[in-house]
């Protein structure tokens, strides 16, 4: 059946008369196409010499022509040096030890160079100070090719030369001196003596010029504290390797708390060590409002507010010392002080108390507390000088500036125009300046806002020299040409004051008349390092901290209290251009390319924040409106499972800004809400329209009672036989029950490994403390491929080595383990399971790294159909890149997960425009590793072209290999001794006696894979006695 | 006749290379023989001085400064002793910086022309032995004689071209003569046979369907037929495509003309003298200039072998030295680096895919493998050029093959002794040692 509808575009087509519409339906195209413009005209058309032939003959040959030539090789040049340098082999990489000091992240390490080239930091194993960088400090390497850093000097925002530049602010510094107008030297921490001394000369020269020193995060309640106990501005030094009892109140020292750098020695303590038939390892309980790394490996964590660590403090000094107490804790915090005076008292000298509560009084108390216990933890005689920032003097420049008190400002290292709490109202005072001159390493907000701009050297390609601590130096030296003109700060300021000297000659002078007492230069330089025993002298030192006490109780809770903290990736935000960092997840939340709000589950709920999980597994997040006096900032949402109630997180570093590329312009920026530099803000919160996406690398976020971590308390593992707390799971063949490992219940052949070398990894998650300096070492020596926040959000992350972390649904993983027992039937096991899925308001937090396990039985091999993944002898699971097709099949048939995927061509591509984009970002590249192609499956390979590095060198000086040489990138880089990498064939190793340890056991061990990687099971010391 | 003729003549002209062959790898000897014989001394100087036994010191003494027509780090000497006072020469070469120290004026503008650089004292020198060197430096060959000695071996050598042409032209002969004598035989064999009458007239056929069409009939062989023609082009077609992106026999033009045969061949240098590291690196290396100069800095123009034919001369190698002296900057009039240094962009001839990793160290310094298994007669190499594949079959093959170098090797001591039980021989193989791994090279 026919219909008589009239479809119509528009109205008037429902015209019969229209002409417009008539003309419209006779015609294609509205406009009539030009052709006869270029047919028509004829005489152009008979004189040209190509007719429609020729133009095909000429497609067709060029067609040919192109295709012809795209089958000849490319000629490869081959260019080498003219005079080749003594030290310099094509092929063989060199290492130099320096040191970073950047202001928030200071250590001593060693550079990796190929070909001149610095291509990997890695840790000074024999500096006795700061030997083991973190994350940052790891991933500091290929920030030195960072194409948004400056190239060379400016002025007024337009390239100048260096000598314009110096005659240009010579004679501005001349003329305020002569005017005697005043001028502020803003600078970071230096904590470099020549430095010193080079700015000391400076300020003799221009009297008028005034030191400042700013730490954009500030530590200055405990500088202060320690300054009017002890009289030097400086930070106790902490050794947790002595520890018996820690209790952190508010304190994160494995994160960032003080310069941070305490984790080998915290995971020293941690390992359960046998005495007198006994195993032994330290208590550690925590008290905090944000979930922290520290927090989360401690054996007892509290969730308490800020108001309530002050009280806390003050709590427990009362109790030590038998004073009276006025905080009026609630119960339940009192029998945890309680406990926690009890420990303390009972550990004595091997006990010590941090706090990371931003008050001077609370600083106090803390050493007061420390003093009473006679604590040989804390060490005062050779304190830290990391930080030096004087955040009194910072807030009275801005109100100088502002008044006109001050004309000039040299800025160095800090970026004052983006970090200070009063940003803008320093910006606008800035520019008002006489003269302005930012020594920067990008064009960022406050060199923009200068009138000079001094372009500074990466650190890598600087001379410095530094003291850490009171006798503990380190000396750094470029590894690297400058790849651009820049000058280092000390030269522009020598220069300045007229001297002939350079900044090395004046740390060279310096360390021999002052120093080195005869030790040689080249030693010292060659070493990196210089350690005495030289140590502090305090005079009149008193500990009368009762009115602290008495002001520390009297502290008040407030509804919603914003504590600001830095991220184990970010940190201070320094290096926010560095994709690697972007791309590394936070260990606490597993969120990467972002900075939100971490609320609790409870708080959450009662405001009407919601994360949620959308069709592909993907986190959403709602957003909320943050006010903190006044100013107010939109931020994504993220529920913390340990959140304190009444706290909410958030982390500096993040925001848009300049001197950052387009796609690392991520997160928020939290200085803003920095008021006072204090850390603990009042806040109100308020839900905001819309959902923000997360790119989160781990959804499931508990273990739901099952054996992936195994853990025991220390009480058990001390009184109970191995199997009870770590069994080798069973299976029953013809009813008899069989460990897995048996080979009676095995289908496979097995090769015979007992000869040559056999690699096997131990990973101790009692050390282990989630740090992630593994992850970026990894990432820089295989050359893993940064993908962006959209893929990562695919669950594409390309990451080889991941550190997965845990929660329990219950108070602790036991109670899990236990209600995952007492399941019976279907219908509970479905509930149960169900309300598993969800962690605790508290709870405990366990790490793994997790690479590929290396199984002598490997699912993976088996089911590729091209034989891309095989077996070594030597206990690796090889992967041949050249030979894979992309079936993935190895990926679905890995128990493990650690199969990473090539979706993309992630090199030379400007949809993934990261360091692999660009020529110098490239510059990074080991060219000892392929870098992967588009659909061509990696994953860890145990650093083969480490092991076979091992191997051929002792080949070479015809020597057996010793126990400790083979070494992997994670093993290197894991400064707590959690990752052990050896040969078990040695019977004499480490590793070999670690496989034999009773801890032992091996990742889904049920599977019956067979993992050359094991793990040591985790012992958390619960003994409440 | 002829033939034998020329066979002689060759054989006598292939006697007389060989014999003008040792004439010039003798040559001092045979020099000194025809010097002698043929002509007459004039100079009553050289007469008293031996000019052979001046050369001889000249060599050892003089020449890692001096040079006979060119300066070097020194003057050139030619005609020296013109210049000079004979006295004046002997303290000076005994002793110059005694001269300048004292101040005579002569040896102070010596010094001062060529840089400070004071002349090495050489006390143990005779004023006879001066005298010697100064003959040789004085000593000008008689251009007759070189010229002689020049063209014999030249008629010699386009004499055998001849002979070439002759055996050539008379084998064609011989070949003309047979081919008619047997037509004559078959003519006379024909007449012979109607003489005697024999029937000679061909057998008439039967009619027999033409082969094609059997074969085309019968199903069963175009079958196999199409079978073999889909196998052998799937054979050439497989041949054709693995032979793709394996450039055996690539032999780029290089920047500078740098002949292997010269170097490791004709002047036998070690391989691993300019590839150094080789012995302990990864890369074999290409060697920087300031290791060509080491040597180039003295010989600043060929003078040994030429290959006329391809225009390999002298002029031709010189030349190319000189481009080595403009890409290292180095200034010949002064002796002395300008600074200004054009780096010399070699063609890579052998390129290994990024996905292999190879090893140079191993196989030369731990293994012992000598660098022609793999490059080739390189000695013998005007141009170079890539000789084997450097497939993984060519890899692998060898590893198969080849034994571990395991003697006076502290790394292999326990696992030799344990593999060596295992598969109970003495020697290990590569493979056997686990070199054929896939991640052992592809990581």
């Amino acid at each position: 059946m026919s219909s008589n509808k009239v479809y119509w575009k528009s109205t008037a087509q429902l015209d019969k008369n229209n002409e417009l519409v008539k003309r419209l339906e006779q015609n294609e195209f509205v406009d009539k196409i030009p052709v006869d413009e270029f047919l028509g005209d004829e005489q152009t058309m008979s004189e040209s010499n190509t007719n429609r032939r020729d133009f095909l003959k000429y497609v067709g040959f060029s067609t040919a022509a192109a295709s012809l030539a795209a089958c000849e090789g490319p000629v490869i040049k081959s260019v080498p040096y003219v005079v080749q340098p003594e030290q310099i082999i094509p092929g063989k990489a060199n290492y130099y030890a320096t040191a970073i000091a950047d202001g928030y992240d200071f250590g001593s390490i060693l550079i990796k160079t190929r070909e001149g080239r610095p291509i990997k930091v890695e840790n000074n194993k024999q500096a006795p100070t700061m030997g083991g960088g973190n994350a940052r400090i790891h991933a500091s390497v290929l920030s030195l090719y960072d194409i948004q850093r400056l190239q060379g000097p400016k002025a007024g925002g337009k390239e100048v030369s260096w000598s314009d530049f110096y005659s240009q602010v010579g004679d501005k510094l001349k003329a305020m001196s002569l005017a005697d107008k005043p001028v502020v030297l803003l600078t970071q921490t230096f904590a470099s003596p020549t430095t010193q001394v080079i700015i000391d000369n400076f300020i003799g020269q221009f009297p008028n010029v005034r030191h400042v020193i700013y730490d954009p995060i500030s530590c200055n309640a405990a500088l202060e504290a320690f300054e009017n106990i002890y009289g030097v501005r400086a930070l106790a030094d902490y050794d947790f390797s002595k520890a018996e009892t820690i209790v952190s109140v508010g304190a994160d020292f494995l994160g960032d708390w003080q310069g941070g750098g305490f984790d080998s020695g915290y995971a020293k303590s941690r390992v359960p060590k046998k005495h007198h038939g006994k195993s032994e390892m330290s208590y550690h309980i925590q008290f905090e409002s944000n979930m922290t790394l520290s927090g989360a490996n401690a054996d007892h964590r509290i969730p308490v507010d800020p108001a309530g660590m002050k009280k806390i403090i003050a709590e427990i000094y009362a109790q030590l010392t038998a004073a009276s107490s006025k905080s009026n804790l609630s119960p339940q915090l009192q029998k945890v002080v309680a406990k926690v005076v009890k420990r303390l008292k009972k550990s004595g000298s091997k006990a010590v108390l941090v706090s990371g509560v931003e008050d001077v009084a609370a600083q106090e108390v803390v050493l007061a507390i420390n003093k009473h216990l006679g604590s040989n933890v804390i060490d005062t005689a050779q304190p830290k000088l990391i930080r030096q920032g004087n955040h009194k003097s910072v807030s009275q420049l801005v109100d100088d500036m502002e008044s006109g008190k001050i004309n000039g400002l040299i800025t160095v290292g800090v970026n004052p125009s983006f970090t200070l709490p009063n940003a803008a109202a320093f910006t606008a005072a800035l520019s008002q300046l006489e003269l302005s001159v930012a020594f920067a390493l990008k064009e960022d907000e406050t060199a923009t806002n200068s009138q000079f701009v001094a372009a500074t050297p990466h650190y890598l390609e600087s001379w410095g020299d530094y003291e850490f601590k009171k006798g503990h130096y380190a000396l750094a030296q470029p590894t690297i040409r400058p790849l651009f003109d820049t000058q280092q700060f000390q030269d522009v300021l020598l220069k300045l004051s007229g001297s002939d000297s350079s900044y090395y000659k004046e740390i060279k002078s310096h360390w021999t008349e002052k120093m080195l007492n005869g030790s040689s230069w080249n030693q010292t330089l060659h070493d990196g390092y210089l350690s005495g025993d030289d140590s502090m002298v305090y005079e009149n030192v008193s500990f009368e901290v009762n009115n602290q006490v008495a002001a520390l109780s009297k502290a008040t809770s407030v509804p919603m209290s914003l504590v600001l903290y830095s991220k184990t990736g970010m940190g201070d935000g320094q290096q926010a251009n560095n994709p690697w960092l972007q791309e590394f997840p936070d260990p606490i939340s597993r969120v990467s390319w972002d900075n939100y709000l971490t609320v609790s589950a409870n708080d959450a709920a009662q405001i009407g924040l919601k994360n949620v999980n959308v069709a592909d597994g993907a986190l959403n997040g709602s957003y909320a409106k943050i006010t903190v006096g006044g100013k107010s900032l939109v931020v994504p949402v993220l529920i913390q499972p340990g959140q304190a109630k009444g706290t909410v997180g958030l982390a500096f570093g993040y925001g848009e800004r300049k001197g950052l590329q387009d796609e690392m312009q991520v997160g928020v920026n939290a200085y803003p809400l920095y008021n006072d530099f204090d850390s603990v803000q009042n806040v109100s919160i308020a839900p905001a329209e819309g959902y923000h996406e997360f790119a989160c690398v781990q959804l499931h976020n508990t273990m739901m009672g099952r054996d992936i971590i195994k853990e025991t308390t220390l009480e058990i593992f001390n009184t109970k036989e191995k199997e009870y707390w770590n069994p080798i799971p069973k299976v029953s063949k013809n009813h008899i029950e069989y460990e897995v490992t048996s080979s009676e219940v095995d289908m496979w052949q097995s090769f015979d490994r007992s000869i040559g070398h056999h690699f096997n990894m131990s990973i101790d998650l009692n050390a282990c403390t989630g740090c992630g300096a593994c992850v970026i070492a990894c990432h820089s020596e295989n050359n893993v491929p940064v993908v962006g926040k959209k893929e990562i959000r695919k669950s594409r992350d390309m990451h080889w080595l991941r550190i997965d972390r845990y929660y329990s649904s219950g108070e602790t993983f036991g109670e899990d383990y236990q209600t995952k027992e007492d399941i019976s039937g279907i219908g509970d096991s479905l509930t149960t399971f169900g309300g598993m899925e969800s962690a605790s308001e508290n709870p405990q937090v366990a790490f793994q790294p997790v690479m590929c396990q290396h199984c002598n039985h490997a699912p993976c091999e088996t089911v590729c159909p091209v034989a891309a993944s095989s077996h070594g002898r030597q206990g690796q699971n090889h992967m041949a890149y050249n030979r894979c097709v992309g079936t993935r099949y190895c990926a679905n048939n890995c128990p493990y997960k650690v199969r990473r995927f090539n979706w993309f061509l992630y090199n030379k591509n400007d949809e993934f425009d990261y360091h692999m984009n660009n020529d110098l970002g490239r510059m990074v590249l080991n060219p000892d590793v392929v870098v992967r192609s588009r659909g061509v499956m990696e994953k860890c390979s145990l650093c083969i072209q480490m092991t076979q590095k091992t191997i051929l060198d002792a080949k070479l000086d015809g020597r057996a290999i010793e126990d400790g040489e083979f070494q992997t990138a994670c093993s290197n880089a894991c400064s707590s001794g959690a990752i052990v990498f050896g040969d078990i064939n040695d019977k004499e190793s480490k590793v070999a006696a670690l496989k034999k340890d009773d801890r032992m056991y091996h990742l889904l061990e049920s599977v019956g894979t067979k993992p050359n990687v094991m793990y040591q099971a985790m012992v958390r010391n619960t003994d409440e006695s | 006749m002829r033939i034998l003729d020329t066979i002689i003549l060759l054989s006598l002209t292939n006697k007389f290379q060989e014999y003008t062959s040792s004439w010039q790898t003798n040559a001092s000897v045979v020099f000194l023989f025809l010097f002698f014989t043929f002509f007459p001394i004039t100079s009553s100087l050289a007469q008293e001085a031996d000019v052979q036994a001046g050369k001889n010191l000249f060599n050892a003494n003089c020449a890692s400064c001096h040079k006979l027509n060119k300066k070097a780090v020194g003057p050139a000497l030619k005609g020296v002793s013109a210049k000079y006072d004979r006295e004046w020469l002997y303290s000076w070469i005994k002793n110059s910086s005694a001269m300048i120290k004292a101040g005579d004026a002569q040896a102070v503008a010596v010094w001062e022309e060529y840089n400070k650089v004071a002349m090495n004292a050489f006390p143990m020198l005779s004023n006879a032995d001066i005298d010697n060197i100064l003959a040789y430096t004085d000593y000008t060959p008689p251009a007759t004689a070189a010229s002689a000695a020049t063209q014999q071996p030249a008629a010699a050598a386009s004499g055998s071209g001849m002979n070439n042409n002759l055996i050539l032209g008379a084998l064609s002969l011989v070949f003309l003569m047979l081919v008619v004598m047997l037509f004559l035989v078959q003519k006379t064999l024909k007449r012979i046979a109607v003489a005697s009458g024999v029937d000679i007239t061909p057998r008439s056929k039967e009619k027999r369907p033409p082969l094609w069409k059997v074969v085309a009939q019968n199903q069963f062989l175009i079958f196999l037929m199409v079978i073999g023609f889909l196998l052998s082009s799937a054979y050439f077609v497989y041949g054709y495509l693995m032979q793709v992106g394996i450039d055996q026999g690539y032999m780029p033009v290089q920047p500078i003309h740098y002949s292997h045969k010269i170097h490791a061949g004709a002047n036998q240098i070690e391989c691993k003298y300019c590839h150094s590291s080789a012995r302990v690196s990864k890369h074999s290396g290409i060697p920087s200039l300031n290791v060509c100069m080491n040597c180039h800095k003295n010989i600043a123009e060929y003078n040994g072998e030429e290959d006329v034919e391809n225009g390999y001369t002298k002029e031709f190698y010189t030349k190319e030295i000189k481009k080595l002296y403009d890409a290292v900057g180095w200034n010949e009039e002064n002796q002395a680096y300008t600074g200004e240094s054009k780096p010399v962009k070699w063609v890579r001839i052998h390129n290994l895919p990024d996905f292999v990793y190879f090893n140079h160290a191993q196989h030369v310094q731990v293994g012992g493998i000598e660098c022609q298994t793999c490059h080739g007669p390189v000695e013998e190499m005007e141009v170079m050029y890539q000789h084997s594949s450097l497939t993984m079959g060519w890899c692998i093959n060898c590893h198969r093959e080849t034994n571990v170098k395991l003697q006076d090797n502290e790394y292999y001591a326990k696992i030799h002794e344990e593999l060596s039980k295992k598969y109970g021989v003495e020697k290990l193989t590569v493979a056997q040692m686990g070199g054929l791994e896939c991640g052992k090279c592809h990581y």
